[in-house]
């Protein structure tokens, strides 16, 4: 199956507000073993310039990978969500993001290649907040192997 | 914490990050990445993993720490990519899986920023690759 090119540059309408916690950082920060507590303490954080604790850098996945689903159920992409792998993954930070964020994420289509009998998509989501200050840039590529088994 | 001289072919401190099945169930939670090869070996080997593998995004969440930790600054780190190879394989049992992460400056640019190329590993094999990193030099 075959990516249609004409997807390139296709855009989706903006996420719902997605509203960044100070437990649901301190979890994540937990998870990826982070124990700096400008992610926990928000006097730490405000110390160090931020309005409150931040989020490690990669938490923005959370955010722009739940909005991309956005794509795959576009009946335009024909992708078998089945063989579909993370190919590869880029943050451009604007700033932080931090506790008590009101995020809109605004996703679109960056590219479309075939190589070697996968599909490759990739997404490229804005991170705003709700006034639409830039937060992060995250661009997903995407993976879907090709059915003989194709090396991704 | 003092801050680590910036200069291009500076090397990071290695860093060794061991993943088990418990790290994999907690990022589950955590990112709401519920696919069940990172906690079903019966799916993960159904889909042709050699069994139950880490998520990537955990990985690059690992290679990360070992630059955020360096600097001191999570805040500094502003840009950021990697390129999935291949998959951290995390056996059912207390050791898990180890995560592997080598750094070195690659370039300080007039512009206050630096890249620092990383390399990570898991049993000897490259598992991340083009994995640069951008922090903004204080």
């Amino acid at each position: 199956m075959t990516l249609d090119r004409g997807l390139v540059g296709r855009s989706y309408p903006p996420s719902a507000v997605h509203e960044v916690g100070r437990v649901v950082l301190a979890e994540f920060a937990a998870a990826v073993g982070v124990t700096d507590p400008v992610h926990l303490d928000p006097e730490v954080a405000r110390a160090a310039g931020h309005p409150d604790v931040i989020a490690p850098p990669t938490y923005a996945v959370v955010v722009s990978l739940g909005a991309a689903n956005v794509v795959l159920d576009d009946p335009d992409v024909s992708l078998d969500y089945s063989r579909v792998v993370h190919g590869e993954q880029r943050f451009a930070h604007h700033r932080p993001i931090r506790a008590g964020d009101r995020l809109v994420a605004t996703t679109s289509i960056e590219a479309v290649r075939s190589v070697g009998g996968n599909d490759l998509l990739t997404t490229r989501v804005e991170l705003t907040t709700e006034d639409g200050e830039a937060v992060c840039t995250a661009t997903t590529m995407l993976v879907a192997r090709g059915a003989d088994g194709g090396a991704a | 914490m003092s801050r680590p001289e910036i200069a291009v072919g500076t090397e990071l401190p290695d860093r060794t990050f061991p993943v088990t099945r418990a790290d994999l169930v907690r990022y589950a939670g955590a990112s709401k990445d519920f696919n069940p090869i990172h906690w079903s070996d019966r799916v993960a080997t159904a889909v042709g993993l050699p069994g139950v593998i880490a998520h990537g995004m955990l990985t690059m969440a690992l290679a990360a720490r070992a630059v955020t930790e360096w600097t001191g600054d999570p805040a500094a780190l502003v840009e950021y990519q990697v390129r999935f190879g291949r998959p951290v394989v995390v056996p059912d049992d207390d050791a898990g899986a180890e995560v592997v992460v080598r750094g070195r400056v690659a370039s300080v640019g007039d512009d206050g920023r630096a890249r620092i190329d990383l390399t990570v590993t898991s049993s000897g094999e490259k598992v991340l690759s083009l994995a640069r990193a951008v922090v903004r030099i204080p």
